[in-house]
C-alpha cells in the first residue's frame, strides 16, 4: 500500500522518481507531499531581473532606430536602397535577437536544471502549473528575454501564498503586460488621448490583457461576463506599463509603472460591481475581486484537477468540488487548496490517469537517469517532441489532455528520443535494476520481462523509458 | 546488417526479418469511389478579414482602419478582384488561382460562435456543433467516417498530434518530419511487442510506421530536417517542407484523402500593419506555402479542395494600439482545381456604424457550416442528412450553396 503511494506521489504529483527517491517517499506519501510546502521553490541561480534585461533590450532597440533613421537619411531617395537600408539594419538587429536569445536560454536551462534535480519536484510541478496557466510564450519576440524571469519573479515566489498575491504580480509584471499588448493601452478620454487628438492622432484601448484575464487566468470562459465588462476592465487597467528609459520618464526602465496619463477616467462597473476611479488602486481592486470570485474557484479546481489527477470529469467531478470548496472557504489560500488536492481519493487511485507531457516525459528521463544539463543543445529534445519550453503559442498556455499529446507521430518522436539517450548510455545503466527505483509499483510484468530480455543494455534502457507505465502518470 | 538500415528499408522487407506487425497499416483498401481530396487549414488567432479581403470600395473602410487601410488596386493597393473587394498585396498566389478561376472568396463568413474567445472560438470551428465543448470529436472526423476509403487512415494530420477537427471514430495518421536517428528493427518489434497489449500506443505505435513508410516512399523526408510539429508562418522553409510531404501523402492513390495544417499568428492585437508589416508578412508565407503546395500536388491539385478559415474575425476599427481586438465575420477560403473559384462570395453588410454586429466588428452574413456541409456533399459525397444530424448537429437552417464546386 505504501510502496503504491510512494509511487503515485512520486509521479503523478512529483517529476517522475530519481533513484531512491521512492524510498525517500515511502513511509508517509502525503506527509512527503506536504512537507515540499514549506518554502517558495525559489530557483538557485545567479540570473539577471526583467528590469535589466528589458532596459538593455531597450537601449538595443535606441541603437537600431538611430541607424535606421540614419540610413534611412543618408539613402537616395529616388532609388529607395532597401538592401543597404536592411543589411545596416541586420548587425544591430542580430544583436538584440541573439542578447534576448541567450537570456531565454539561460532561463530554461536553469529550469531544466532545477526539474533535473529538486528534491521537491512537487512544488516545482505547481511552478509549472502556473506559469502554464498564466503563460507567455516567446514565439512573440517582446517576451523572448523576459519568459523565464516571468517565471522567476512572477510565479515562483507566490505559488505558496494566496491566489490573488500571485495575480496581482502577474498583471503586473512586464512579461505580462508585453505579451498580452497592455502598455501602450490607453484610455479614450486620458490625458494622453486628448492631447495626441488636438494633433490629430487616435489613442485608445488594447482589450488583450482584460479578456484573457477574466477568461483565461480568473473567472473561465462560461462566467457570464459580457463584452462591456471586457471593455470597462480594459479601461480599468490603462495605464499599467512598464518604466522607459530617459530623463523625463518617471519610473525604473524595464519595471512595472503605472501611467495616470495613460488611464481613463471615471468609474467602471465590471462584472456586476463598479469601482472608483482610484488610480492605479481601480484595478487593484478589480483583479482583488476576480481573485475570490466563486467562478475563479470552479476554474482554477478545475485546472488543478485536470492537471494532476484526471482528464475530465466526471471522472474528477467530486474532486474539483473539493478543490473548489478549499479555495472559496481559505480565500484563495493556495497550501489549503493544495492540500485538499492530495487529499482527494481519486487521486490515489493506481490504475494511471494521464499521458505525460514531452516536457514532463523529458524532465522523467534527466531525472530517472541523472541526466547532466549539458549546455543549450538540451533544449533542443523539448523542440523536437513538441514542447519548446515558454513557448506554448498562446496565452491559453499548453493543452492538458491526453488526446492533445498522444498522436502517432508524437509518440514516435519519444522512441526515438529515448534510443538515442540509451545509445549515448551504453551499458552505463543497468534498466532492470533502474526499473523497480523508477516505476515502483506501477512496474509491470510484461515491462520487467521485456527489460530482462533485451538484447543489450541500451535496448533494455529503450524499453524502460518507452513502457506504458512510464509515459503516463 | 539489419542494424543499419533505416525505418524504410526494414518497413519493405516486412516479414521477411520477422517483422510482420511492422508491415504498413495503409492496408489498401478497395479505391474510394472518387478520388477528391480535401484540405482544412486552420488559421488560429482569429484572422483579420478585412485586411485579407478588405472591400475598399466600401465608404466606411479607410475610416475604421486608419493606418491599417490598404488602398484600391494599384501601387501598394490590394490586388483587384471584383471592382469592391481585393486581395492583400501580399497574397499573389491567390490572386493568380482567382484568375484561373480556382480561388472562391467567402466574406463576412463566421461559425455560429458569437462570443470573442479564442480557444472557444477554434472549438467551434473544429467540433461543427454551435457551442463549444459539445463535443471530443471534429466534424471532418465525423465526415470521414463511414466513407470508402483508399487507406485505413483516410485523414492525416500535419503535426505531431492529431487537431480537434480530425479527431473522432475513423482512424487517423499524423505526421511531421523526421528529427531524430530512427531505430534499429529488433528493437522496434520489441516495443511493438510490448505495446500489443495497449490499445492506444500500439495503434499509435502502427499508424506512426505506416505514415512514415509513405513519407519515406514519396522521397519527402530529408534526414537533415530539424523541424518541429508545425512551424508558426513566420518559419517559411520549414511550412514549405511540411506542405510538400502533405502533397506527397495526398498524391498517392493508397494515401489519404483529408489533410489538415494548423498554422498560428494571426492574433494582431499591436501593430498589426497594413500593405506592409506583421500581418502582411505573415500572409506571404502563407501564400508561398500554398503556391508550393499546388506545384507539390501536380495533376492531383485538379481534384483538390482546400478550404481555409479562422474562428473569428477582428474589429472593424483598428484598436488604440495600430492593431485589432476580437471581433466577429472574417474571411475564408476555397482553393484548388476542384473549386468552381473566380468569385467573391459575399452578402456585404457594410461597415456603417448601424451595419456593425453590435456596434464593432463585421456582422455575419454567411454560416461557415453552409461553406464546410457543401463541400463535404457535392466533393466527399457525404449525404446530406449525415451532414445536417451527425458532421454538423442543429445546422438544418444553413443553407446547402449549390455550385462551390467544379461540375
Amino acid at each position: 500500500m505504501s510502496a503504491q503511494s510512494a509511487t503515485i506521489a512520486v509521479n503523478r504529483f512529483g517529476l517522475g522518481a530519481q533513484p531512491g527517491e521512492l524510498a525517500a517517499a515511502g513511509a508517509d506519501a502525503r506527509g512527503w507531499l506536504r512537507g515540499q510546502l514549506h518554502a517558495a521553490p525559489l530557483l538557485d541561480a545567479a540570473l539577471p531581473n526583467s528590469g535589466s534585461i528589458l532596459a538593455s533590450a531597450d537601449g538595443m532597440r535606441r541603437e537600431l532606430r538611430a541607424l535606421r533613421q540614419s540610413a534611412a537619411a543618408a539613402a537616395n531617395p529616388n532609388t529607395a536602397d532597401a538592401s543597404a537600408n536592411l543589411n545596416a539594419n541586420a548587425a544591430p538587429f542580430m544583436r538584440l535577437r541573439q542578447y534576448l536569445r541567450s537570456q531565454y536560454v539561460a532561463d530554461a536551462l536553469a529550469r531544466l536544471q532545477s526539474a533535473a534535480q529538486t528534491p521537491r519536484p512537487f512544488a516545482e510541478r505547481l511552478v509549472h502549473f502556473w506559469s502554464n496557466h498564466f503563460a507567455v510564450s516567446v514565439d512573440k519576440l517582446a517576451v523572448l528575454g523576459v519568459a523565464g524571469s516571468f517565471e522567476r519573479e512572477a510565479i515562483r515566489p507566490h505559488v505558496l501564498s494566496n491566489f490573488r498575491d500571485l495575480l496581482l504580480a502577474v498583471e503586473q509584471h512586464p512579461a505580462m503586460l508585453l505579451y498580452l499588448d497592455n502598455q501602450q493601452s490607453v484610455g479614450p478620454h486620458s490625458k494622453q488621448a486628448e492631447r495626441a487628438a488636438t494633433r490629430g492622432r487616435t489613442l485608445g484601448l488594447n482589450e488583450n490583457l482584460a479578456r484573457e484575464t477574466l477568461e483565461l487566468h480568473t473567472l473561465g470562459v462560461d462566467a457570464g461576463y459580457t463584452q462591456g465588462d471586457v471593455t470597462n476592465f480594459a479601461k480599468v487597467l490603462t495605464g499599467w506599463s512598464i518604466g522607459l528609459r530617459g530623463p523625463l520618464q518617471p519610473g525604473t526602465p524595464g519595471e512595472f509603472i503605472f501611467r495616470p496619463q495613460l488611464h481613463e477616467p471615471g468609474a467602471q462597473s465590471v462584472f456586476g460591481r463598479r469601482y472608483a476611479d482610484d488610480g492605479l488602486a481601480q484595478g487593484v481592486a478589480v483583479l482583488s475581486d476576480l481573485a475570490t470570485a466563486p467562478a475563479t474557484a470552479q476554474h482554477l479546481a478545475t485546472k488543478l484537477v485536470r492537471h494532476f489527477i484526471a482528464d475530465d470529469p466526471p471522472a474528477a467531478a467530486a474532486a474539483v468540488t473539493r478543490v473548489a470548496r478549499a479555495f472559496e472557504r481559505s480565500r484563495g489560500d493556495l497550501p489549503s487548496v493544495y492540500q485538499a488536492l492530495i487529499d482527494c481519493p481519486e487521486a490515489w487511485d493506481d490504475t494511471p490517469q494521464k499521458f505525460k507531457t514531452p516536457q514532463d516525459y523529458l524532465f522523467s528521463i534527466y531525472r530517472g537517469l541523472k541526466l547532466p544539463v549539458e549546455g543549450e543543445g538540451a533544449l533542443a529534445p523539448f523542440e523536437q517532441l513538441g514542447q519548446r519550453q515558454f513557448a506554448p503559442g498562446s496565452p491559453a498556455g499548453w493543452p492538458d489532455r491526453s488526446a492533445d499529446w498522444d498522436g502517432a507521430s508524437a509518440l514516435m518522436k519519444r522512441i526515438e528520443f529515448s534510443h538515442a539517450v540509451a545509445q549515448r548510455s551504453g551499458d552505463a545503466l543497468n534498466a532492470a535494476e533502474l526499473a523497480p527505483q523508477l516505476l515502483g509499483a506501477s512496474l509491470t510484468e510484461a515491462t520487467r520481462s521485456a527489460i530482462e530480455r533485451a538484447a543489450s543494455a541500451a535496448q533494455g534502457l529503450t524499453l524502460l523509458l518507452v513502457a506504458p507505465e512510464f509515459i503516463r502518470r | 546488417m539489419i542494424a543499419s538500415l533505416n525505418r524504410r528499408q526494414l518497413l519493405k522487407l516486412g516479414a521477411a526479418v520477422g517483422g510482420a506487425a511492422l508491415v504498413s497499416r495503409f492496408s489498401f483498401a478497395a479505391p474510394a469511389s472518387g478520388d477528391a481530396r480535401l484540405v482544412f487549414v486552420i488559421l488560429r488567432g482569429a484572422l483579420d478579414g478585412l485586411s485579407a479581403v478588405p472591400p475598399y470600395a466600401d465608404p466606411h473602410y479607410a475610416n475604421l482602419r486608419e493606418a491599417l487601410a490598404i488602398g484600391a488596386p494599384g501601387s501598394g493597393g490590394v490586388l483587384a478582384l471584383d471592382g469592391q473587394f481585393g486581395l492583400h498585396p501580399s497574397l499573389s498566389f491567390l490572386h493568380e488561382a482567382y484568375g484561373a478561376r480556382e480561388l472562391l472568396v467567402l466574406h463576412a463568413v463566421a461559425t455560429p460562435y458569437r462570443e470573442r474567445s479564442h480557444f472557444d472560438g477554434q472549438d467551434v470551428l473544429e467540433s461543427g456543433h454551435s457551442l463549444p465543448h459539445a463535443s471530443d470529436s471534429g466534424w471532418l472526423n465525423r465526415a470521414l467516417n463511414g466513407l470508402p476509403t483508399r487507406a485505413k487512415e483516410s485523414g492525416v494530420a500535419l503535426g505531431q498530434n492529431v487537431p480537434l477537427v480530425l479527431r473522432g471514430p475513423a482512424s487517423i495518421a499524423s505526421w511531421s518530419p523526421a528529427v531524430l536517428p530512427q531505430l534499429d528493427e529488433d528493437t522496434l518489434q520489441r516495443i511493438t511487442d510490448r505495446y500489443a497489449t495497449d490499445p492506444v500506443l500500439g495503434a499509435r505505435l502502427a499508424e506512426a510506421l505506416a505514415t512514415d513508410q509513405i513519407a519515406a516512399e514519396s522521397q519527402a523526408v530529408p534526414m537533415q530536417t530539424v523541424a518541429s510539429a508545425m512551424a508558426p508562418p513566420q518559419r517559411p522553409s520549414r511550412y514549405l517542407e511540411t506542405v510538400r510531404t502533405a502533397a506527397n501523402f495526398l498524391k498517392r492513390d493508397d494515401g489519404p484523402s483529408v489533410a489538415v495544417f494548423d498554422t498560428l499568428g494571426w492574433d494582431t492585437h499591436f501593430n498589426e500593419g497594413g500593405a506592409q508589416g506583421q500581418l502582411a508578412q505573415r500572409l506571404g508565407v502563407l501564400d508561398q506555402a500554398l503556391r508550393a503546395f499546388k506545384d507539390a500536388l501536380g495533376d492531383t491539385w485538379s481534384h483538390t479542395a482546400v478550404l481555409l478559415a479562422t474562428e473569428f474575425g477582428r474589429t472593424a476599427a483598428a484598436n488604440g494600439t495600430r492593431g485589432t481586438d476580437h471581433g466577429t465575420a472574417s474571411a475564408a477560403f476555397l482553393l484548388g482545381g476542384a473549386v468552381a473559384g473566380g468569385r467573391v462570395l459575399a452578402d456585404w453588410p457594410g461597415l456603417g456604424p448601424k451595419d456593425l454586429y453590435q456596434g464593432r466588428d463585421l456582422k455575419a452574413t454567411l454560416d461557415l457550416r453552409s461553406v464546410q456541409k457543401s463541400v463535404l456533399r457535392d466533393h466527399l459525397k457525404v449525404a446530406p442528412q449525415r451532414l445536417d444530424e451527425q458532421v454538423f448537429p442543429g445546422s438544418g437552417a444553413a443553407p446547402y450553396l449549390d455550385g462551390l464546386l467544379r461540375a
